[in-house]
Formats: structure tokens, sequence, C-alpha cells
């Protein structure tokens, strides 16, 4: 049985499954029916300075987009952080703390953006035992507007100047928790890193409009009939997730930096890949929040089988596997040549194959009378789409022309010496193959 | 005492009103919207889809279920009348599983179709409800006769009006509709749905209808060649194949039979017997064994002379028959045996040439129904014939001119409501075009 406790800047957990800084880990009620559940550990819903609490909205805080079935696809909020007061928080993360020792407790912290606001909470966060804070630079709705959240998050001095503010005034290990809302995810990761934050943790939510009320025209979640842009999550997001990891896992700046993945997470295999792509962890809010905690079962027991089939041991074992594969398009492969091939005996007459090449692509599709779908090699680039629109699986392939094979396409020879952009003769900037 | 399904003879209320209410509510029950996106998602909107081709009146299927899966169940409705303006009964009657849903590609990858028919229920109840969507062109001044407001003379009459044209539709029966208001199993078409729709059918305006005007009685094919500009026969076959047993049973017509079910106001007054006999393999012996069982009867048999697999009815429909309790004996053939029992019925299994095998058997019978099919009684004079039908080329053209002719009565059809729908509104463009050439 593969081992998967996990050690994340220090900090021990039975598994890599963290329950991230959302409602769901608002009060002890909650994070305790998650730690019977079987998560690893806890984001403690984001903490503010003490003083009257955060009020949140009365109307509804959350809009969603779902699939036919309403199966939820993606999840928009305009939640603050904890509207609870400060002490009551704090007492409860001490008695879950003393209460669940093997587990991780990580406290989620957004103050104003001065030295003295930061030197007056983490002492008292410190003081509950805690193993770690979590800075909320990511929260793209609401705090950012007062000047916190993303608005920090977004601009890298303030990122590293924070960073360095906690690391100088707390023992815990910090995590510096990134804004999705940027351009180039590498900049804030480099700042965190470079104001000695212990780890990056993303995504937060993605600003986002989830729909418009066309009767009422009010963009939804609607309040009196106005709506603002909120935080979107779930699995709509992940392969924004994915990217933002795998750059910053294969920037040669922050490379080696601990990631806590985030963003989407819903199943054992979207936190096998996440780990993939150089997550130590990972930390899951929608999926709990749609189907409850017991889902971390299926996550931790599909995650220990697929690594006994493929023999990881541990899970520091599969952190990073696929990062050496993440490369940029300049660096692919152009004499990898293949061809779509469709599997006469599974196919079923759809014609999507067909509507999609003819329609959108390049004409490389061939329909008979008898509805029989074949590719036109002459014409087929490869790209992917018919095997994307068959809804059967497996139906329509990918198929590496051998080397010595001709491609009808070019006429050109297939060969399995790799050449990339950088050595193309179509390159003004190329350098000859050496 | 009241009676029950054991009571022997053939008497009315063997249920209680319970019963006969369960029993012949909505067989397919309109969806929810939630259960109706949840179906529309399953199609795969394919290319030039299968489920069109199959269609007789060629709805654009993947178009109006894409309308019902983006929330506009109104504008589904009218794709699919503006190819089927009864696309609600037929939602309700085809049998969907020898057409649309065995083209549909899911039903080759799972075994599964999209479930099209309830689709089509879904967007036409919602349609429906939304008055008639058409409106008629500029009046042309052409008149119309149409004879038999059968789905056939339905179709014809609208697309015709929709033309401008003038339509009088004359009919022998005294209500419209044809068998959606007398035949079609009552289960499949609950609630008066048959009248409603021709009555929504009827508020394009311009079409005229005439009750209690047979051709052949009241009117004449050459008077109405002379009255109108063109003349659409979409008179079904009224008449029905008999048998004759030799008088040691009584037997009753099945068509008749159900005319008298749908008829009836109270079904608890409907005599129905003990032991029914079928003899048949269609749609019309599928549904008088049904609606027997249905009634009460104790045992229903549905015998049909040879093999299952060359039943009319299709599987389906043989398999709603079985599940309803009623069994069906094949390759077995009804014969005058006067040394048969008293109440019972006497049949030779025959092989699939119809050669008796030898064996005999007798079958209780309080109440035999006979549905081994209909024929075109009177053909109007004058009109070539085809097997017993009237012979058509083209879009209907009978071999007179000026004279067309669809649905169950033109040779070459199937038979189905959804293709005498077809052929009644290809007919109305062709009289449409040769009108206004
Ligand atoms: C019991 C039964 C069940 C059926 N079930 C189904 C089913 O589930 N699904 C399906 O698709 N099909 C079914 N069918 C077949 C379907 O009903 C017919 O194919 C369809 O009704 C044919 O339409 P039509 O307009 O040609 O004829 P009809 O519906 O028969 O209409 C003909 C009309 O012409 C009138 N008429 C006849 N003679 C004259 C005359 N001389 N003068 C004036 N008017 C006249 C009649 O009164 C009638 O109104 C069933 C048929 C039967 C008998
Ligand atoms: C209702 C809601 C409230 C959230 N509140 C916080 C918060 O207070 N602090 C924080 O760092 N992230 C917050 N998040 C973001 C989540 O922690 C997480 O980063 C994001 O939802 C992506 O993960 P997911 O796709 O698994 O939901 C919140 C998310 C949701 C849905
Ligand atoms: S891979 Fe692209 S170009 Fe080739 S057949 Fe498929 S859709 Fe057409």
């Amino acid at each position: 049985m593969a081992d998967l406790s996990t050690d994340f800047v220090g900090i021990t957990s039975p598994n890599p499954f963290w329950l991230a800084s959302a409602p769901p880990t608002d009060k002890k009620y909650n994070v305790e029916r998650a730690f019977r559940a079987g998560w690893g550990g806890v984001v403690w819903k984001t903490l503010g300075e003490a003083g009257p609490p955060i009020v949140n909205v009365n109307g509804p805080r959350y809009g969603a987009v779902w699939g036919a079935d309403r199966r939820l696809l993606g999840l928009n909020n305009i939640e603050l952080i904890t509207d609870r007061p400060l002490e009551v928080n704090l007492r409860e993360i001490k008695e879950v703390k003393r209460d669940w020792p093997d587990r991780a407790m990580v406290v989620s912290l957004m103050v104003p953006c001065t030295e003295d606001a930061w030197k007056a909470i983490l002492p008292l966060v410190e003081e509950t035992g805690a193993d770690g804070i979590e800075l909320n630079f990511g929260c793209p709705h609401g705090m950012s507007e007062r000047g916190m959240g993303s608005a920090v998050g977004q601009v890298p001095e303030y990122i590293e100047m924070v960073t360095r503010w906690c690391k100088a005034n707390t023992r815990m290990p910090v995590i510096v928790k990134l804004t999705p809302n940027i351009t180039d995810i590498r900049y804030p990761a480099r700042a965190a890193k470079a104001g000695g934050a212990d780890a990056v943790s993303l995504i937060n939510t993605v600003s986002s409009i989830t729909s418009v009320n066309l009767d009422t025209m009010s963009p939804e979640p609607s309040i009196d009939g106005k709506g603002t842009h909120g935080g979107y999550c779930g699995p709509a997001v992940k392969p924004i997730a994915l990217n933002m990891v795998a750059q910053i896992a294969r920037d040669p700046e922050t490379r080696g930096l601990p990631i806590s993945g985030i963003g989407g997470v819903t199943t054992w295999r979207d936190a096998a890949e996440f780990l993939a792509l150089g997550a130590g962890n990972v930390q899951v809010c929608t999926a709990a929040m749609t189907y409850g905690f017991r889902i971390v079962q299926e996550m931790a027991a599909g995650l220990s089988h697929w690594m006994d089939e493929k023999g990881h041991t541990s899970v520091a074992d599969v952190v990073g596997r696929a990062v050496p594969n993440v490369t940029d398009w300049q660096y692919l492969n152009l004499n990898y040549v293949t061809k779509a091939r469709i599997d006469q005996d599974s196919c079923i007459k759809c014609g999507r194959c067909y509507a999609a090449c003819e329609d959108t692509s390049h004409q490389a599709i061939s329909m008979s009378p008898e509805r029989v779908f074949e590719v036109i090699d002459a014409e087929c680039v490869a790209c992917n789409l018919c095997v994307n629109v068959c809804p059967v699986e497996d139906c329509i392939t990918m198929e590496r022309l051998p080397a010595g094979a001709t491609d009808l396409r070019t006429g050109l020879t297939v060969t399995d010496t790799p050449a990339d952009w950088t050595q193309h003769p179509n390159n003004p900037a190329a350098r000859a193959a050496e | 005492m009241a009676a029950t399904p054991a009571t022997p003879g053939v008497v009315p209320g063997r249920l209680d009103a319970a019963d006969y209410a369960a029993n012949f509510a909505d067989l397919h029950p309109d969806f929810d919207p939630h259960e109706a996106a949840v179906a529309a998602d399953r199609c795969y909107f394919c290319h030039d889809a299968p489920c069109i081709a199959a269609c007789p009146t060629e709805i654009d299927i993947p178009l109006f279920i894409r309308q019902i899966a983006t929330g506009q169940p109104e504008a589904a409705a009218r794709t699919i009348f503006d190819q089927n303006i009864l696309g609600g009964m037929c939602a309700r009657v085809c049998p969907t599983e020898t057409l649309c849903e065995e083209a549909c590609v899911r039903e080759a990858a799972e075994g599964k179709p999209v479930e099209i028919g309830r689709l089509q229920r879904f967007a036409t109840d919602r349609g429906m409800a939304e008055g008639h969507p058409f409106a008629r062109a500029a009046p042309t001044g052409k008149r119309v006769a149409v004879v038999g407001a059968g789905p056939a003379g339905l179709a014809c009459a609208h697309r015709l009006a929709m033309h401008g044209h003038d339509v009088v539709v004359h009919d022998a029966r005294p209500k419209p509709g044809g068998l959606n208001e007398y035949g079609i199993a009552a289960y499949k078409t609950p609630g008066g749905f048959a009248r409603a729709e021709v009555d929504w059918l009827l508020a394009i305006g311009g079409i005229e209808l005439r009750h209690g005007t047979a051709l052949g009685r009241e009117i004449g094919l050459d008077a109405l060649r002379a009255d109108y500009d063109a003349v659409f026969l979409g008179v079904g076959l009224p008449g029905v194949n008999g048998l004759d047993l030799g008088g040691s049973v009584a037997l009753r017509d099945a068509v008749d039979f159900i005319a008298g079910l749908r008829q009836t106001a109270d079904l608890s007054t409907l005599p129905v017997g003990r032991d029914v006999v079928v003899i048949g393999g269609g749609m019309t012996a599928i549904d008088a064994a049904v609606q027997s069982k249905l009634l009460g009867a104790r045992e229903v048999t549905i015998v049909y002379r040879r093999g299952r697999a060359r039943m009319k009815a299709s599987r389906v429909e043989q398999d709603h028959a079985t599940d309803a309790g009623v069994r069906i004996v094949t390759n077995a053939r009804p014969v005058n045996d006067p040394a048969a029992p008293a109440g019972h019925v006497a049949f030779d299994y025959v092989d699939d040439d119809q050669t008796p095998t030898g064996e005999r058997f007798h079958l209780p019978a309080d109440q035999v129904l006979v549905a081994i099919g209909q024929r075109l009684d009177d053909a109007p004079g004058g009109l070539a014939q085809e097997g017993g039908k009237i012979a058509v080329s083209g879009a209907g053209r009978t071999s007179l001119p000026g004279v067309w002719a669809g649905g169950d009565c033109a040779a070459g059809g199937e038979d189905l409501t959804v293709t005498a729908v077809a052929q009644g509104r290809d007919a109305a463009e062709d009289i449409h075009a040769s009108l206004t050439r």
C-alpha cells in the first residue's frame, strides 16, 4: 500500500488532501466533520484583524454554471473572509489542533498592508498551536477594493514586502496564496520566494460573472437587481490552475519552491495531475461544497490504488514527475507526424468528426453515402479536433507515422530525428542543427 | 353484484373506477423540464442526421432537440410543425422504435436511443399551448375539396390553407380526426387530445369541415371535380377484412370494438369478455388485446398465423402486450371446427408456409376480435387501383387529373399516422404548385 502521508514545508498530514480556506473550514463544527471524514488537513477560512467582524451580503452569494443534468461545472462567489469574531476563530482553531494533532492546521490571514497589522495578528495565531499560515493575496472581490487580497497579490512588490514581514515576525511556515487574476503567474511567485515564503499555494478564484438574468438584466447572483464580479472555482478552472502550477514548477527562478495545488480538484485523478506537475499536496474547496466531505475517501483510495498500480510508494515519489515534459512550443518536435485514424468497428456514424473537419478544419474526412467516414491523409494536419468531438472514446485516435513513411500532406519522408522550431528553415532566428 | 374479471360472458364493469383510470392513463407521460433537458443533452447533433431521414415527415430532429436543450420548447415545436402539423399526435403514436429512434446513432452505440418521441411531445405540448403558429398566405381564390378528415386529409388541408387556398373537408363520420379519434389506443392519446389537436390545427382558418358527408353517399367524385379546383382523397381504409368461422362463435371487428372504446364516456359501461381471443398480428390486434385486458378481461390471447418476426406490430408493441399480460400465440390459424367445445375457437398450428402441422387446439373465447386488416371497400369509380388501394404516382397523383390521394387509402404507404401526414402535406404542395402554375 502506497504511503499517502506528506510533509509539506515541515507540516505533516496523513494524506495530501487539505481543505482550502473557504466555508468548509470556517468553524470547528465543519472542520471536525472533515477530519472525521478523513481530510489530511485544513487551511482555516481567512481571518481578518481584530475589531468589528466582516459583513457579508444577505442575499445569494454564489452563482454557478451547470451541465444538462445540473452537474456543477463551475461555482462563483462574492463571499468575503470570515465574518465571525477573531477570538472565536482563534479559540476554535486551538481546540481543533489540540484534539486532532496529526492533521495539518494552517491559518489563512488577510489584514491591511501595514507591518503593524501583521505583527498584531501573528502571535495570536501562533498561540493556537497552528502549523502554519497562508497569506490570502488572492481574493478577487470585496477585500481587494479595501487594498487587501488580490489588490496585494497583483503587485509583486507588495507580496514580497508582506511575506518578509511575516517571516520576520513568526516561527510558522508561511505559504503565499496566489491570485490567477494576473498576466504572468511567475512574477508573484518569484516575489513570494524573494520575500522568504516557504511555499506558494494556487490558485485562488478567477474573476468572473457566471451569467446574466435576461429578464431582469442583472448579473447572477443578483442582489436586489444588481450583481458584481465574483471568484470562479470548481472543475472549470482546473486547466488554468494546472498551467500556473506547472509554470512555477519549471521556472528556473522558483524551481523547487513547494507548491500547494488548488483549483477544481474533484477526484483522485485531478490530485495526481497536480502532484505530477509539481504540487506537494492539494487543496479542495468546490468539490467538498458540492458533494460533502465524504469525497475524500474516493480521493485517498483512488490515489493510493493508482500509486500501487504504478509502483509509486510515496507521494513525494509522484511530485513533479511530469514537470520535465512541460516545455515551450518552440521545443516541440516538428518531425513527430501523426494522422487521425477512425476505427470503423466502433464508429457509430454520427458524423461529428466530418462536420468539424469539413466546416472548421481541413476537409480531411470523407463521408460516403453509407455514412462511412474516412481520413484523407493528404489533407489531415493531425489537429486532433475530430478526436475531441467524437462521442466514442478511442474511436478516433492519432497514430504516428513511422520513420520512412511519406506524409501524403507534405510529400515529405518521415524521419525519427527530432527537429523543432529553433532549427526550422522558416525561422529567421534558426540555428543549424548540430 | 358487480362483475369481476372472473365473471363469465361479455359483461361491463369488471373493474372499479380507480383501475379504469389507472389503466387508461397516459402511456408515456410528458417529461418535466429537467427530464427533457437531460434527454435532450444526449443528442449528438449528428451531421446529416440519420434520424431525419428515418422520419417520414423529415423533421429536423437535431435542431428541435437543441432548441429544447437551450430552453425554447416553443421554438422546437415550430421546427416540428414546419414539417409535420400533427407532430403532437405523432409524438404519441409513432412507432419510434422502427422510425427515428431506430436510426439514432445512440441506438447503434448503446441500444438506448435519444428519446425523440417523448422530446417531441414535450415540445409540441408547449408549442400548442401558445396557440396556432402559422398564418395564411394571401387568398388565391382557389378551392380544394379534401375527402376524409384523418391525418392525411388534415395535413393536406392545413398546408393548402397556409398557401392561401380555401379548403372544404368532407368526412363521413360525425367527428374529425379519422383514426386519431376512432382508432389509436386510448392510453396513447388520453384527455381528448385528438379533438383538441384538430381544433388547434383548424385555427389557421380557411378550412371548412363538413361532417356526415360521405363520398359515394352525399357527394360524388365527379361533382367534387366539377365544383373544386382540385380534390384530395384521404379516406383511409374504411372496410375491414372478415373471417368466416361458420357461425360457431360470435366475431367482432377489432377496429369497431376500439372505436366504441374511444368514443365511450364511461369505460365501465363497455362489455368485454372474460376470455378474449384476438386474431391478427398488427397494431390493431395489439391495441384490441391490450385494451381488452385493461378493461378487465381475465385471459387475452393474440393468435397470429405467422412467426413473431413477421408480425406487423413492432417488437416494442409486442412486448407492451405481453407486459400487459396478453399471451401471443404464433403460427396458428383459426378453423371452422364443428366439433369444438361450446364457447371455444379451434386453431390449427401451421408452418411458415401456412401448411397445417396436424396439431389442433381450442381456446375458450367469450369474445373473438378480428384484426386481420382493413381495406378500401368501395373506391370511388374511375380511379386506377393497385393492390386494393388507389394507385398514385409522384406526390399522390391519381389516374384522374385534378385528383390526389394519400394516407392509408393510397397504394405504397406504411399505414402509419406519420406517413399519412407526410403524404397529405406533399400532395398539398403538389396541388399548390399545379394551381399556381
Ligand atoms: C386500431 C388502430 C391503431 C393504430 N395505431 C397506430 C399507432 O399507434 N401509430 C400509428 O402510426 N398508426 C396507427 N394506426 C394507423 C393509423 O391510424 C393510420 O395509418 C392513419 O390514421 C391513416 O390516416 P388516413 O388519414 O389515411 O386515414 P384515417 O385515419 O382512416 O382517416 C380517414 C377518414 O376518412 C373518412 N372517410 C372514410 N371514407 C369516407 C368517405 N367515403 N367519405 C368521406 N369520408 C370518408 C373517415 O371517416 C376518416 O375520418 C392504427 C390504426 C388502427 C386501425
Ligand atoms: C465560497 C468561497 C469562499 C472562499 N473564501 C476564501 C477565503 O476566505 N480565503 C481564501 O484564501 N480562499 C477562499 N476561497 C477560494 C478557495 O480556497 C479556493 O482557492 C478556490 O475555490 C479554488 O479551489 P476549488 O476549485 O477546489 O474550489 C473561497 C472559495 C469559495 C467557493
Ligand atoms: S485531425 Fe484535424 S485535420 Fe485531421 S482529420 Fe481530424 S479534424 Fe481533420
